[in-house]
């Protein structure tokens, strides 16, 4: 595929600033964007009302010419598991259906008060468990690129009709709402989380950039968590430099989350001609995981040539106990969640079941009606690794286990190496009729080697779209860090996406029974 | 019969008294109306975090220092898992790996027998001081087959001391629970107050004969007062004895103290064999507190809890205070151990002392002996005692002036109680008990009593 296309910025912010278009316009042209998307099933939670109270007040600030920072105005939407005061946060389980939370997350706090507009709250797996966004209650979630021409142009029509209901694939998750929502073009960044790769995943699979940040730099307080030792929010944009900027916004130790850092955060700007001629990138051998597609094998070779050209030392390391991971993450996880799922017991907010013959009945009920497969088998897992007899086997070693995973890193990126660089996914997007014929286990398993690790050790890692498939679909890179260096992070990652020029997204003219048609050639102009 | 000995262990959780709770800022009241003191963290809503309190952990160390413990410059907190309705968040935050404070010991003292008349001093083993979440509290309407939740309590701060298997009876057990609720009162980490919930007791009884292994185990619960710990102990102790003479056996079971029937009954099996499934808190990091040796120059001293800082400014604990009274007073330890033992006590006696001529040595058995027994007849604390300190100072100082008798001055005191205002001097002279200190008045008198019963003297001559 060729490596050609645009970057988005914020240039919609220099726009508002000029006046040339206003929140209100650019809000109600969002909104209409994500009626006409509605198929997607990227939103959960549509807030319009609240965004357009939230475009006027813009609107106020740009014409005092006050306007609050580069954020104002613009349209962003928030992975439902982020708690946001009056506006249903569900988690995409029957349990928290209905549940308006009395808070807001600090991070969407922070949005809001640099003047961003909240679109709405966005579909994901339940509970943020899973790697399709496909398991959640209300449904899953479908790839924009299902519907472009780039992907159409290249898929093999079985007939007209079956074509469009049945070959459209997977987003990848679990944040795959708030990927689709930025790759639609219906908000310009979303708040994802990542636990186990749920913001990169669908970042690579929907063609847009997934920054996991170091674990401690950006707030947990309000996200509701997965497993706390190794959650991060993460940031959904459409180019390098947006991310920076959400990331400037959200980071910083906030007293409400005693694992956030002290240090005062100083939020940056990229070059504008990054250099990456000083670096070391390090590719570790290990990430030529089985399954690995021979498409991205090749696009990752290219990728390390490309540095190589412009004068970087590129070296081939190793992270011997990056096998191990993901049966780690499954014991260290499911143990986190049996835990964090303990206080859903209906009592104080949330699903209460019928059944309340005593308390433990209703316990039960509750949980069986409230929580899917997924989770209560997570649960179960979880409790398990936690009994006194497994304890020690189980728990302790996979924590064990842990610190030598993250030991793997300290000692790369201790010997010189600046930069890893990795693929994301092992394939491009699969259709969901072949996703599902896996349970959710085995998928999170197969999909999450490649972007586990760096949770398992905090760092940050980001997810840049680098080339379309042979299917026309997007496939990405990613590149992880050293803790806290998210600045020579996306400084490389800024740099990578201007040498790659990832194609945009040609979201073809979809006509649906009892959908409106809805024209591209519109929404691509935004800027 | 081979003897049996007795063991006691005790687990106490004293509620700290601090302004809001261990780990959210919701505040810490008695009696509040249900569930008006709840933050978003108490009521476990989803993605909220926990905070540490700055003042529950130097309740905590300070607590520690008294019990003469290790304190941990290094401290964990972990998950306990457990379902019940006043638990939200389906487990509790505790210390179970690594707590705050570590191999203390307490220092108590007891009547040997029931004359008091002479103590004994004795000691207890510290076994740990960990900080825990307190839980809300459930009532069960059986009638309406419902649970009344409360959370108005769930969260706040609680130190659990626990005493090593050191005592062997009620007696012992009382003793040692009362000098640590005078100490937590003394350095004001916990109010200690039993009846509100504040100091709660639970005992670990066994017995088996010397030289054989420490006997199976019960947990004592419900235990509400002082008086009943020991009352709960012995009766246990008994039941015991007697189960196994009996040749019975003992089940490792928890049993409830019932008050009014003064025995111990098997508690309802709420839980069963509980695995808590115990897991490190991954929201709080590690512990870390500091010494004058470890603090960091550039360390700002209001970010952290400086052990050393806090150990300067312990208060004297009560036995400090004892001593001191013995010696600047020259009273019995016995003396100065009642008089602690009453809340405002010590602060009466003083006051009078230095409101009186009469010697400290006298004036405490006034105290003691008179005020004390009064007050306790009428269930009155000393705060509330109708005779203040000046007064009672007034009238000793009479009877140091031989202005009246002994005898007299009790009268005095009996008026003084009514609480009518008046002053001992006005009694004396009302009830007319001045001594009449004049010799030839004196003579009169005898003589005016002999002359009208001429009768009896010559009977009392003549032997």
């Amino acid at each position: 595929a060729a490596l050609k296309g645009k970057v988005w910025r914020f240039q919609v912010s220099a726009a508002l600033k000029e006046g040339r278009v206003t929140p209100g316009e650019l809000c109600q042209r969002c909104l209409a964007l994500v009626r006409s998307t509605s198929f997607l099933n990227a939103y959960i939670t549509v807030a319009e009302e609240t965004a357009l109270k939230q475009a006027e007040e813009s609107e106020r600030r740009y014409k005092r010419g006050q306007p609050l920072g580069v954020l104002d105005g613009i349209p962003v939407a928030v992975k439902d598991n982020f708690n946001t005061a009056g506006i249903e946060t569900t988690c995409a389980s029957n349990m928290l259906k209905g549940y308006i939370s009395p808070y807001n997350a600090t991070v969407v706090q922070k949005l809001l008060d640099q003047g961003a507009v909240l679109l709405g709250k966005t579909n994901l797996d339940e509970f943020a468990m899973g790697s399709g966004s496909t398991d959640g209650v209300f449904g899953p979630v479908r790839n924009p690129w299902s519907y472009s021409r780039q992907y159409k142009e290249k898929s093999v029509p079985k007939s007209h009709s079956e074509d469009e209901e049945s070959n459209w694939v997977i987003t990848g998750g679990s944040s795959g709402g708030s990927a689709a929502a930025v790759s639609s073009f219906t908000c310009f960044a979303a708040l994802g989380s990542d636990t186990g790769g749920s913001t990169r995943n669908p970042a690579a699979h929907c063609g847009v950039v997934g920054l996991k940040p170091t674990y401690g730099l950006i707030s947990r307080h309000g996200l509701i968590p997965l497993v706390n030792s190794m959650d991060v929010p993460g940031i959904l944009t459409r180019c390098v430099d947006d991310a920076a900027v959400v990331l400037g916004s959200l980071a910083g130790h906030d007293p409400k989350d005693s694992t956030t850092i002290q240090d005062n955060f100083k939020p940056f700007e990229l070059p504008d001609l990054p250099d990456v001629s000083k670096l070391s990138i390090g590719i570790p051998k290990e990430y030529q995981a089985p399954g690995l597609s021979s498409e991205i094998l090749a696009l990752w070779s290219k990728a390390a040539d490309l540095f190589k050209n412009a004068g970087a030392k590129v070296i081939e390391v190793s992270l011997p106990h990056t096998r191990y991971s993901i049966v780690c993450y499954h014991v260290l996880c499911t143990a986190e969640v049996a835990s964090n799922m303990a206080r859903f017991d209906g009592l104080e907010y949330g699903h209460r079941s019928e059944i309340n013959k005593s308390t433990e009945s209703m316990y039960a009920a509750t949980r069986r009606e409230g929580f899917n497969d997924v989770v209560r088998g997570r649960i179960l897992s979880g409790n398990y690794f936690l009994l006194k007899q497994n304890y020690e086997n189980y728990f302790i070693k996979a924590q064990k286990v842990r610190r030598l995973i993250a030991n793997d890193f300290l000692k790369v990126f201790g010997s010189g190496v600046d930069i890893l660089l990795t693929p994301t996914t092992l394939s491009d997007a699969v259709p969901y009729m072949e996703f599902i014929k896996e349970d959710n286990r085995t998928r999170s398993a197969q999909d999450d080697i490649l972007t586990q690790a760096a949770n398992m050790a905090g760092l940050p890692a980001i997810n840049v779209p680098t080339a379309l498939s042979e299917r026309g679909l997007p496939i990405g890179l990613q590149f992880i860090g050293r803790s806290f260096q998210e600045k020579q992070l996306l400084t490389v990652a800024k740099w990578f996406e201007k040498q790659v020029k990832f194609p945009m997204i040609q979201l073809e003219e979809v006509k649906r029974p009892n959908h409106n048609v809805f024209q591209h050639e519109k929404s691509a102009s935004f800027s | 019969l081979a003897p049996w000995i007795p063991v006691v262990g005790l687990e106490i959780h004293a509620q700290i008294s601090s302004n809001s709770k261990l780990f959210s800022g919701s505040q810490v009241q008695f009696a509040a109306p249900p569930n008006s003191l709840v933050s978003f963290f108490d009521a476990s809503l989803p993605g909220t975090l926990p905070v540490l309190n700055r003042r529950c952990v130097e309740a905590a160390v300070m607590t520690g220092l008294a019990l003469n413990c290790s304190i941990n410059k290094k401290s964990l907190f972990d998950r306990k898992h457990y379902f019940y309705a006043d638990l939200p968040a389906g487990y509790q935050i505790t210390q179970q790996r690594v707590p705050i404070a570590v191999n203390g010991s307490l220092s108590y003292s007891l009547y040997v027998d029931n004359k008091m008349s002479q103590m004994v001093t004795r000691t207890v083993r510290i076994k740990q001081i960990q900080l825990e979440q307190d839980s809300g509290k459930s009532l069960h309407d059986d009638t309406r087959s419902q649970t009344l939740v409360d959370l108005n309590r769930a969260g706040v701060g609680l130190m659990e001391v626990v005493m090593e298997p050191d005592m062997c009876c009620g007696e012992e057990a009382a003793a040692a629970v009362r000098e640590l609720q005078l100490i937590l009162q003394t350095l004001g980490s916990s109010q200690a107050v039993m009846a509100e919930g504040q100091l709660r007791v639970d005992a670990n009884v066994s017995v088996h004969h010397p030289g054989e292994p420490y006997g199976v185990r019960t947990e004592v619960k419900n235990i509400n007062s002082i008086r009943f710990l020991a009352k709960a102990v012995d009766y246990e102790i008994q039941r015991q004895i007697k189960e196994l003479e009996n040749g019975g056996a003992i089940l490792n079971e928890t049993r409830a103290f019932d008050s009014k029937l003064g025995c111990t009954v098997p508690m309802r099996d709420k839980e069963g064999k509980q695995d808590y499934r115990f897991m490190p808190e991954p929201n709080l990091p590690p512990l870390i507190l500091y010494d004058a040796k470890s603090l960091p120059a550039n360390m700002n001293h209001q970010q952290v809890v400086n052990i050393d800082w806090i150990h300067e400014r312990l208060p004297d604990l009560p036995s400090v205070k004892r001593v001191k009274l013995v010696e600047q007073y020259g009273i019995l330890p016995e003396h100065s151990f009642a008089l602690l033992n009453e809340d405002g006590l010590t602060e009466f006696f003083e006051n009078v002392v230095k409101h009186t001529q009469m010697k400290p040595k006298k004036v405490i058995g006034w105290i003691l002996n008179v005020l004390l027994s009064y007050l306790k007849q009428h269930s009155l604390t000393v705060k509330e005692s109708p005779v203040s300190s000046v007064l009672l100072a007034d009238l000793l100082n009479l009877l140091e002036k031989k202005e009246i008798s002994s005898t007299a001055a009790k009268q005095v005191l009996a008026e003084l109680w009514k609480g009518e205002g008046k002053t001992p001097l006005e009694i004396v002279k009302e009830k007319k008990l001045e001594l009449i200190q004049d010799q030839k008045e004196l003579e009169q008198i005898c003589q005016a009593v002999i002359d009208g019963q001429e009768n009896e003297v010559i009977m009392m001559v003549l032997g």
